[in-house]
């Protein structure tokens, strides 16, 4: 028979978002918009209000006697551990019960009628304590002898201390990039409603639903079968909501079983801000050798990481940044520390990227100290030493780079972008306009794929084919408007040859699938859709087996072609086909699942195979900068970015450019700002600047590498979207950095520090005005 | 005097009455937790990310119009008289989606979703204010909506893309503007409205003079206008406002006119009100006025209530004092003319008495000779409060500065003239070196503080640069690009 129709929502068509109709219309429900039991309390937290101090008590009678409080919460009401930590280190406590450690720190909750009663009556604490010094950044921490809050790691390849010495030329210079807040538009919020014996159900917004259940119930004391953790949806996540939500979770659980009724916890935008992990500040040191063509000969490198007062994520955080510190470039002698530093901040956490962002524009700093010691483009530099052929291929943890396409990408994108004709004329414009300057800059990014705690990397999804032919879908990643579910239901539908409608996708929860990992590092597809393939394939093999009893035919005569199924020379609808199906008594349910292959990672050696594989990308970015005031304005983006084979061209692209312009306000409006107290003075949108609509670049052109394919088997051959190009952002610092160099005739590199506010731009061009 | 005690308008089409409305009560609580319509959003609380962005439709002198508004820094007592409409009331019969919602859907305008019904608000007031808009104006109709995951790209295209799925003479709103005019029309009594507790009073005076009596009777009561800021001080801070009294709904407070030499803008008139005026007569403002908060906050901030807080980062003092403005305190029947830089005494400190209130405002317009330039740097361009801004009216006859007023905000704890800067330039011939001296007098003036937005250094310099911006911009010798595009 020929094929003469297709299903809808085939996998590597542009297919809108499975929530977009829901989102337009408000319809789309999120944790604030479920209905409540009757009876449901509100929960709010009270904080501290100093940066480190001895706790001696804390005084809550006046919160108790406050209109339409019910009670109170404190470190005596933890039925199980008091510890939230997600890695296990029992450094987090949900609230602590000697020792206040950052300016806002959680120390208690109230518990009462309406949110907003709860949230007064949190003023009305008296909090005894004895206030201790305290250090806020990484170089203070380290001076006051502050320790790590994990183990640090040492990257090392290659005889570092001897191509140094022998170095024709040599650089050491030191960098500060500020963090980010996450900003995501729906803030934290769980909502937990109690159940007979010790269970228990948490609606709430989190990337890691597996992590609150564990979470929950070992604060709780109970065993993690007690504890429902469910998700349909976040208003976005960005990795604020991988391990921060556990708090929230735990405290409107404790609250729902201690007075037995519903408990939602929402903090206000200034406390989701100021109690809840942002992505890490660093302060890099470097030192490189290189040759007079710009070629690196070594690179000496130190991440010390503003990590706040607990581990948290910090440990795979700045491991990241040191996987990363090579970008595209091989560094033939190589040593990569990491400090990750405690600090009497609040605890720093996953950020879209993890550290990677951090380490790659280390590299790209060492880039622009090299082009301009050298007086070459800075494109020419990073060219000459994108990772080569054998000799030139292996990266600080000896992993073997063996699907390099940067080459292809970059001289794709150096001739659509026009960029050596540009920067011609950029410096031609430069020399003639006295107050505006230009600049431009072409980046690249390679970006490792897997979790580098390799037990992460497995997934599960549950399938059902209901009796009347409608397909349910559930899996274990969770949905924050990337498009996830609409990509796994993709790979369904194709799988099964069934239009995208048919197939429903249901909420996140732990009861369907357990123990999976968090939707973090960029991974969701990567894993979901295989474990949903996988689920999809077991029914179908029960179905080809059963087709092939039933008609008496080979199984290779049975053939799933467009919302029907060929069985030898009858075709019959998919409908039909599944109720003869159920009748003949095939399950048609499969749980499936899947692990990355190939990985391995030992950390202690600092060595093994921690990527699956690489996704590649290269942007360039024009910026003109005013010299009076250091205000600039992005002119033109081109993006060039490698998604393999793309499941929904569409969706990718949409999460290129959110990523873009999401890295390019981490490096320029987005500035995180404490007081000498250590109170975080940028704490909501009216003092913490995110992008808007009119920052965006004046023409904005972006494209997907529709060549490339993943060389590996990874679901249909695409590659990892989320994070990769976030880093695409540092083209525009870089562009900034050309124009403020372009006051000295770019004879010296401007040393930049991210973010590059408007204030940065000018002091860096009064420096440079000074220096020369 | 006629009273009545509860709080009346119209909710998406259906009649509302509300009773014991408290004076912090906002709107968007009422919104989703009293009449669980969830689909609006609360992002920040603060006015700033949109997420809340609701239409109400008020009538004004000339007509009814619909603007996009803050619900989450609303209060509920300021709709009396008004028709809110939300997102739910956006589709059509069987769920039709509405042209704003097509547009966004088809152009991948989504992702999150969170964001999204105060996005699909904004653009459409915007459609139909201006059916097809160029992106420029997309952008300024959003600079009050944060969007966090799209970088905003598809939402660009669909709003300039909306008419392509239907056009506004159809839409509800346009189609129902007689009978909803007629209806709202009903609900105006000219009575004075009290309501809500008595710790939480809430008072809507029936007209101007009754404002002002209410206020006599209630010299401490918080004055409302448009809430951009007061309503912080409930969200943000908690405080009990009350007893409040509400005077955004007073046709009266919102005249502007050009009267002889001046402009005369009454004190309720928003920024989006007096924008048109200002524009026309004062094109240096132009650009600057894009530049005040986003959209929604622009149609619900007064001028009179930017001025009476007395900020010293309010985006228009300066302006306003570099042009030599006077405003009119009124308390009770008497009425006295102030010059605006003498309004504000120290920082939290106005010359303000318990029961008087700002009326109106009067700006000088230019005479010839003057060259006028307002500037404002923040860190973010659009919607950001200003780290330094200065508004500067210079005089040139013959080559000679004769007379100049200088104003920054941002520089000391109130809007101020920078007198020795001035100086240094009154009675100089125009030229590079005069400036110069005037940029190097700036620090005798102020010695700003350092806080988040930007340190004493950057708003030193900064302040001094712009100074010479300004003698960059007006000298005839002149020839390279100045200033970034506006747009």
């Amino acid at each position: 028979m020929k094929q003469t129709v297709s299903i809808s929502g085939a996998a590597h068509t542009d297919r809108i978002h499975d929530s977009a109709i829901k989102h337009v219309t408000g319809e789309a429900d999120y944790t604030d918009d479920i209905p409540l039991p009757a009876g449901a309390l509100h929960a709010y937290l009270g904080v501290s209000d100093v940066a480190h101090a001895t706790l001696k008590g804390i005084d809550l009678s006046e919160v108790l006697k406050a209109p339409g409080v019910v009670g109170v919460l404190t470190a005596d009401d933890v039925p199980g551990i008091n510890d939230i930590s997600p890695t296990g280190l029992h450094d987090e406590p949900v609230f602590p019960t000697d020792a206040i450690q950052f300016h806002g720190q959680p120390l208690f909750a109230v518990v009462a009628e309406t949110r907003e009663a709860a949230r007064r009556a949190a003023e009305l604490a008296k909090v005894n304590y004895e206030v201790l010094p305290h250090a806020l950044d990484p170089v203070s921490a380290q001076n006051a002898g502050y320790p790590h809050v994990t183990a640090p790691l040492k990257l090392e390849r290659g005889d570092v201390e001897p191509a140094l010495d022998a170095a024709t030329n040599r650089i050491k210079g030191r960098m500060e990039v500020g963090g980010q807040d996450h900003m995501y538009l729906e803030g934290h919020i769980a909502a937990a409603i109690p159940g007979e014996d010790d269970d228990i159900v948490v609606h709430c917004s989190t990337q890691h639903p597996s992590e609150a259940q564990h979470m929950v119930a070992h604060v709780m004391g109970v065993p993690s079968n007690a504890v429902v953790v469910n998700v349909r949806r976040m208003g976005g996540g960005f990795g604020g909501k991988e391990s921060q939500m556990n708090l929230f979770c735990a405290v409107a659980a404790m609250a729902a079983k201690k007075w037995n009724r519903a408990v939602k916890i929402r903090p206000d935008r200034d406390q989701d801000m100021t109690a809840t992990g942002k992505r890490h500040d660093f302060v890099i040191d470097y030192d490189v050798a290189f040759d007079d063509a710009g070629r690196i000969q070594a690179v000496d490198g130190i991440f010390a990481a503003r990590c706040g007062f607990s581990a948290d994520l910090s440990g795979p955080v700045t491991d990241r940044a040191l996987f990363h510190a090579d970008n595209a470039y091989f560094y033939p002698n190589v040593r990569l520390n990491s400090r990750p530093m405690k600090t009497n901040t609040v605890s720093n956490t996953a950020f879209r990227g993890f550290g990677g962002p951090q380490g790659v524009i280390a590299a790209e700093r060492i880039i622009e100290e090299i082009a301009y010691a050298t007086g070459q483009d800075p494109l020419d530099v990073r060219k000459a030493n994108f990772y080569g052929g054998k000799g030139r291929d292996v990266t600080p943890y000896h992993q073997e780079v063996e699907d390099n396409i940067l080459d292809r990408l970059v001289e794709e994108l150096e001739e659509t972008s026009a960029y050596r004709k540009r920067r011609e004329e950029i410096i031609a414009y430069n020399k003639t306009s006295p107050v505006l300057k230009k600049g431009i800059a072409l980046t690249p990014v390679k970006f490792g794929i897997s979790f580098t705690a390799t037990w992460y990397n497995q997934a599960g999804a549950l399938v059902h084919v209901y009796n009347d032919g409608s397909i349910h879908l559930n899996h274990g990643g969770t949905e924050m408007g990337q498009g996830l579910n609409t990509k796994v239901a993709q790979v369904v539908a194709e799988a099964f040859q069934v239009d995208f409608e048919r197939i429903k996708i249901t909420k996140t929860t732990t009861e369907k699938v357990p123990n999976t990992s968090a939707t973090a590092a960029s991974s969701g597809t990567d894993l979901n859709g295989m474990a949903a393939l996988n689920a999809v394939e077991q029914i179908k093999e029960r179905l080809v087996a059963f087709a092939a009893e039933k008609w008496d035919i080979d199984a290779n005569d049975v053939e799933f072609l467009p919302n029907q199924v060929r069985v030898g020379n009858e075709v019959l609808p998919f409908d039909t086909f599944i109720k003869e199906a159920y009748m003949a008594r095939v399950q048609l349910s499969a749980a499936g699942f899947y692990k990355t292959p190939k990985i391995h990672w030992d950390r202690t050696k600092g060595q093994g195979r921690p990527f699956y594989y690489f996704a590649y990308g290269a942007a360039c970015s024009e910026v003109t900068i005013d010299t009076l005031t250091g205000e600039y304005r992005i002119e033109r983006t081109d993006i060039l970015h490698d998604v393999g084979h793309s499941l929904n061209p569409v969706l990718d692209k949409g999460q290129v450019e959110g990523a873009f312009i999401q890295g390019m306000g981490w490096l320029t409006t987005e500035e995180l700002w404490w007081d000498d107290a250590g109170r975080l003075r940028t704490h909501a949108p009216s003092t913490y600047k995110i992008p808007l609509a009119s920052d965006r670049p004046r023409e904005f052109n972006v494209k997907l590498a529709d060549w490339s394919e993943n060389r590996e088997l990874t679901i249909k051959r695409s590659k990892a979207v989320g994070e990769p190009p976030f880093m695409l952002g540092i083209s525009v610092f870089e562009a900034l950095s050309m124009a403020v160099a372009s006051v000295a005739d770019y004879q010296t590199c401007p040393r930049l520090e991210a973010p590059a506010t408007p204030e940065r731009v000018l002091m860096a061009v009064s420096r440079l005005k000074v220096e020369g | 005097m006629a009273q009545r005690s509860d709080i009346r308008f119209v909710l998406n089409g259906k009649d509302v009455s509300v009773g014991n409305v408290r004076a912090d009560q906002t709107l968007l609580d009422y919104i989703r937790l009293d009449r669980r319509l969830t689909g609006t959003k609360e992002g920040c609380a603060e006015g700033d990310c949109g997420a809340c962005t609701v239409l109400v439709g008020r009538l004004a002198e000339d007509g009814l119009s619909y603007i996009p508004v803050n619900a989450c820094i609303r209060f509920l007592a300021s709709v009396d008289g008004c028709h809110v409409v939300t997102v739910e009331h956006l589709s059509g019969p069987g769920g039709r989606l509405h042209p704003v919602q097509q547009a966004m859907v088809e152009h991948h305008g989504t992702q999150c979703g969170f964001c999204t019904p105060g996005f699909v608000m904004s653009l459409y007031a915007l459609w139909m204010a201006v059916p097809e808009p160029t992106e420029t104006q997309v952008e300024t109709a959003l600079q009050g909506n944060l969007c966090r995951c799209t970088g905003y790209e598809p939402i660009i295209k669909a709003a300039v893309a909306v008419s392509q799925y239907g056009s506004p003479t159809a839409d509800y709103l346009n189609t129902e503007r007689d009978a909803i005019t007629a209806r709202l029309k009903a609900l105006q009594g000219g009575v004075r409205v009290v309501t809500g507790p008595a710790d939480n009073l809430c008072i809507l005076p029936s007209d101007v003079d009754d404002f002002a009596e209410c206020l006599l009777e209630y010299p401490e009561a918080t004055i409302v206008a448009g809430a951009t800021d007061v309503g912080l001080w409930v969200t943000k801070f908690l405080r009990n406002i009350g007893p409040a009294i509400f005077i955004g709904h007073l046709n009266g407070l919102k005249s502007v006119s050009k009267q002889g030499d001046s402009l005369v803008i009454g004190a309720g008139a928003s920024y989006t009100e007096c924008q048109d005026l200002m524009a026309e007569h004062l094109p240096h403002l132009g650009p600057y006025w894009d530049r005040i908060a986003g959209w929604q906050v622009r149609n619900m901030g007064t001028i009179g209530g930017n001025i009476a807080n007395g900020s010293p980062i309010g985006d228009t003092p300066p302006v306003l004092i570099a042009l030599g403005a006077e405003i009119t305190l009124r308390r009770g029947a008497t009425r006295r003319n102030l010059l605006l830089q003498d309004y504000f005494i120290d920082y939290g400190k106005q010359d303000r008495q318990p029961g008087e209130f700002v009326e109106s405002i009067h700006v000088p317009l230019p005479q010839a000779g003057d060259l006028n330039a307002a500037y404002k740097i923040s860190k973010r361009r659009d919607e950001d409060i200003s780290s330094v801004a200065v508004g500067i009216n210079v005089t040139v006859i013959d080559g000679v500065i004769t007379g100049c007023r200088i104003a920054f905000g941002g520089m000391a704890a109130t809007p101020k003239r920078a007198i020795q800067a001035e100086q240094a330039l009154i009675g100089r011939v125009w030229s590079q070196q005069v400036f110069e001296a005037a940029a190097a007098a700036l620090s005798g003036d102020f010695a700003p503080l350092t806080d988040w937005r930007a340190s004493s250094d950057y708003r030193m310099l900064s302040a001094q640069n712009l100074l010479r911006r300004f003698y960059l911009e007006h000298d005839a010798a002149t020839t390279a690009p100045i200033q970034l595009a506006s747009a």
